[in-house]
C-alpha cells in the first residue's frame, strides 16, 4: 500500500519538474528554433514548428553584417569589446577581493569589521543611483567612454561581493597555515600567493563566474559609460532589435540574442560543478 | 646562564591579563614543559616566545639576546602546532623545504637537508605526497622534519600530540624523547596531558589562570608540589587530598580524619618537625594512591607507615593494579592495591598509609607544609 502511494507520488513529483523544465525551456527552444528559419517562414506564423527549411544565414549576419546604429558591422565588433572589458574587470575584481578576503581575516586591524560591512553595503546599492557621480570621476580620470572606463567601473561594483565570497572562504581557512609561513620566514604576499591562493581554487570559480555573468550581461554601464565604438554587445544587442526603420528580421535577432548569451552560457556549463561546490564551501563553515 | 630566559613577562588583551609576570630559564639542551589546564595561559606563553603575539611588559631572551621585538622568522626558533600547519597545496618534500626556501638556500641545499630530515624520521617515501593523502601520525612526523630542517635555536610545540589517537600518541612521546636525546635540542613544548609532561621534560613548568605556580623538575613537581593546585593537577590517579586536624599528644604528631563511626589517627614521624606551627589546626592531608596499599603491597623502602582499618567501597581493577576506593575526612579516598590482592566492596581492611610521603598543605593559604 504504501509502496504504491510512494509510486503515486513519486511519478506525480517528476511529471510537475517535466512541465516546468519545459516551460522554462521553452523560450530557448522557440529563440533556436527560429534562428535557423528563413524570415518568410516566420512570418507565416507557426513559432514552436521546427524549420521546414535550415539555414544558417541569420546567424552570419547577426555576427558580420547586420545593420546596428548607423553601420552594419554586426555583433562582431562588439563582442570584441565585451571581452576586451570583461576579462580584465574579472580578473581585477576577483585579485581585489582575494587581497581583500585575506587581509580581513588574517591580517585584521581595528575596525576591519566595519571595513567588510561598508564593502557589504557596497552590493545593495542601485547602480542608478551612481551613474552621476560616477560620470564624473570617469571624466575627471579622462577614461569616460572608453573600455578602460568600463573596467574601473566593473572592478569597483564587483569588489563587495568578491571580497564577501573571500572572506568567508579564507574565514574557515586555518591561521596555523599563516602562523607556521610567518615563522617559515614569508611575508604578506609570499604568504598569500604560496598557501592562501593555490589552495582557493574553489572559490576563484564561484567569484570568476559571479563576475563575468554580471559584467557580461550589463547594459546599464555600457550604455551609460561607452562611446560607439566601446560599447559591449548588450548595448549592440538592444539598438540590433529596437532599430525602427526596415524590416523586422526577428530570424536575425533571435540569433544575436542567443550569441549574446553564449559565452555566460559556456561559462556555466563547464563550471558550474564547482559553482554549486564553491558556495556551499564558503557557507558551511563560515 | 640560561639558554631561554623568561623575565616578568605580562601579557593581557584590553583589560583581560592572561600572563601575570611569568618567570622561567632554561639551560640549552633542556626540554621544557608547560602543562596547565586550558585557559591558563599556556599557549599564549609559547605564541609569545614564537613573536607570534606581542607581549605587554617583560622581557624574552634567547641565547643571550633579547627578542621581544624580533620578528617571529627572526627568532631562529621553529614550531609545531596541533593541527600540523602543513601547507595543503604543497607536496611533503616542498613543506619541508619552505622554511629553507624563503631563507634562500640554493635546490641543492634543501634537497640535501630534506634527505637528512626524511632519514631520520623514516618518511623517505612519503616526500611526494600531499599532506591530505597522509595518515594523522604520517603528518605529525612531517610537521616534526619541518622544524628540524632548519635546526633552529629553539623548538616550540604547540600540542603536538593531542590530535593522535592513544597508541600513537605513546609511540611518538617515545619518537619525541629519542629525537631530544640524539640532538640535544633545547624545547618548549605545551601539553594539557601531565603524563607527557613527565615523561618528556627535564623542567615543568604549571601554570594556572596565567600564574606560574610552579617550576622544577618532574621528580620535584610530583613528589613535592608547590600548593594545592599543583599536588591535584599532577598524576593519575589524582592525590587524595582531605581535609583533616593535625594533633599533638604523648605518643607525639598525628594526623585526625574524621569519617562517618568516629574518626581515625594516622601518626607522623618523619615529618613532624616542619609541621610544629600547625599543631590543633586544620590541614589538608595530601597522599597519593600509589601510597595508600595493602600491608604487603607497601613500598618496601617505607619507613614511617602508619595502618588503619578502612572500609571498602568499590574495587576498580586496571588490570596492573586494583584501585580501591573508601571514604575518609568527607572524600573519597583511592588506594593502590596489587592486583591479585583480594578484596570485595562491603569488606573492612586494614590500609598503610606511607607517611613518609605525605603531604601537609595550609588550607587558607593553599601552599604546601611539609
Amino acid at each position: 500500500m504504501t509502496n504504491m502511494s510512494g509510486k503515486f507520488s513519486r511519478a506525480l513529483l517528476y511529471s510537475i519538474l517535466i512541465v516546468f523544465a519545459v516551460y522554462y525551456m521553452l523560450p530557448l527552444y522557440v529563440m533556436v528554433v527560429n534562428s535557423v528559419k528563413e524570415l518568410d517562414e516566420i512570418r507565416q506564423g507557426a513559432m514552436l514548428s521546427l524549420p521546414q527549411k535550415f539555414t544558417i544565414e541569420p546567424w552570419l549576419s547577426a555576427w558580420s553584417t547586420a545593420q546596428i546604429g548607423v553601420d552594419p558591422t554586426g555583433l562582431k565588433p562588439y563582442f570584441i569589446n565585451s571581452i576586451l572589458m570583461v576579462v580584465p574587470a574579472v580578473f581585477l575584481s576577483t585579485m581585489l577581493g582575494a587581497v581583500n578576503g585575506y587581509v580581513l581575516t588574517k591580517w585584521q586591524f581595528p575596525g576591519h569589521r566595519i571595513v567588510f560591512g561598508l564593502l557589504l553595503l557596497s552590493c545593495f546599492i542601485p547602480f542608478q543611483i551612481v551613474l552621476i557621480p560616477m560620470a564624473r570621476i570617469l571624466g575627471t580620470l579622462g577614461i569616460a567612454g572608453t573600455t578602460s572606463g568600463l573596467v574601473f567601473v566593473h572592478m569597483i561594483y564587483g569588489i563587495g561581493f568578491t571580497t564577501l565570497f573571500f572572506r568567508n572562504y579564507y574565514d574557515a581557512f586555518p591561521t596555523e597555515l599563516v602562523r607556521a609561513a610567518t615563522i617559515d620566514g614569508a611575508g604578506f604576499f609570499r604568504i598569500f600567493y604560496r598557501i592562501l591562493l593555490p589552495s582557493s581554487g574553489p572559490i576563484i570559480v564561484v567569484t570568476v563566474i559571479w563576475q563575468f555573468t554580471n559584467v557580461w550581461n550589463d547594459f546599464l554601464f555600457g550604455a551609460s559609460f561607452a562611446d560607439a565604438d566601446s560599447q559591449p554587445v548588450t548595448v549592440a544587442l538592444n539598438n540590433l532589435v529596437s532599430s525602427s526603420t526596415g524590416v523586422k528580421e526577428y530570424n536575425v535577432h533571435f540569433a544575436g540574442a542567443i550569441l549574446a548569451a553564449l559565452p555566460t552560457l559556456v561559462v556555466y556549463i563547464v563550471s558550474g560543478r564547482y559553482f554549486v561546490r564553491g558556495l556551499m564551501a564558503g557557507a558551511v563553515k563560515g | 646562564m640560561a639558554f631561554l630566559e623568561i623575565n616578568q613577562l605580562h601579557k593581557s588583551y584590553g583589560p583581560v591579563d592572561v600572563l601575570k609576570g611569568i618567570n622561567i630559564a632554561i639551560e640549552e639542551g633542556g626540554f621544557l614543559v608547560l602543562v596547565g589546564p586550558s585557559g591558563c595561559g599556556k599557549s599564549t606563553l609559547l605564541n609569545t616566545i614564537a613573536g607570534l603575539e606581542d607581549i605587554t611588559s617583560g622581557a624574552i631572551k634567547i641565547d643571550g639576546s633579547v627578542v621581544n621585538d624580533l620578528h617571529p622568522s627572526k627568532r631562529d626558533i621553529a614550531m609545531v602546532f596541533q593541527s600540523y600547519a602543513l601547507y595543503p597545496s604543497m607536496n611533503v618534500r616542498d613543506n619541508i623545504a619552505f622554511g629553507l626556501e624563503m631563507r634562500g638556500a640554493s635546490k641543492e641545499e634543501r634537497a640535501d637537508a630534506v634527505a637528512g630530515v626524511a632519514d631520520m624520521l623514516q618518511i623517505g617515501h612519503l616526500l611526494d605526497r600531499r599532506p591530505g593523502q597522509l595518515s594523522g601520525g604520517q603528518r605529525q612526523r612531517v610537521a616534526m622534519g619541518r622544524a628540524l630542517v632548519r635546526d633552529p635555536k629553539l623548538f616550540l610545540f604547540d600540542e603536538p600530540l593531542s590530535n593522535l589517537d592513544a597508541k600513537l600518541r605513546v609511540d611518538m612521546r617515545t619518537e619525541i624523547k629519542r629525537l631530544h636525546q640524539k640532538l640535544s635540542a633545547t624545547i618548549v613544548y605545551v601539553t594539557h596531558d601531565q603524563i607527557e609532561a613527565m615523561t618528556l621534560a627535564t623542567q615543568i613548568a604549571v601554570l594556572k589562570d596565567g600564574v606560574l605556580q610552579q617550576v622544577g623538575s618532574p621528580d620535584e613537581v610530583y613528589n613535592t608540589p608547590a600548593n594545592l593546585f599543583v599536588a591535584d593537577f599532577m598524576g593519575s590517579p589524582t592525590m587524595n587530598l582531605i581535609p583533616a586536624k593535625l594533633e599533638k599528644n604523648d605518643a607525639g604528631v598525628h594526623v585526625e580524619l574524621s569519617r562517618e563511626s568516629g574518626s581515625i589517627i594516622l601518626p607522623v614521624r618523619e615529618k613532624a618537625g616542619a609541621l610544629d606551627k600547625l599543631i590543633g589546626k586544620n590541614i589538608v592531608f595530601g597522599i597519593r594512591p600509589e601510597d595508600v596499599t595493602d600491608a604487603e603491597g607497601q613500598d618496601a623502602a617505607a619507613t614511617d607507615v602508619a595502618q588503619a582499618e578502612c572500609h571498602v567501597e568499590v574495587v576498580e581493577p586496571t588490570g596492573a593494579d586494583k584501585y580501591v576506593v573508601t571514604h575518609l575526612g568527607g572524600k573519597e579516598l583511592i588506594a593502590r592495591m596489587r592486583a591479585g590482592f583480594g578484596v570485595n566492596p562491603g569488606d573492612k581492611m586494614p590500609f598503610n598509609f606511607n607517611m613518609g610521603k605525605a603531604h601537609f598543605f595550609d588550607p587558607a593559604s593553599e601552599m604546601r607544609v611539609a
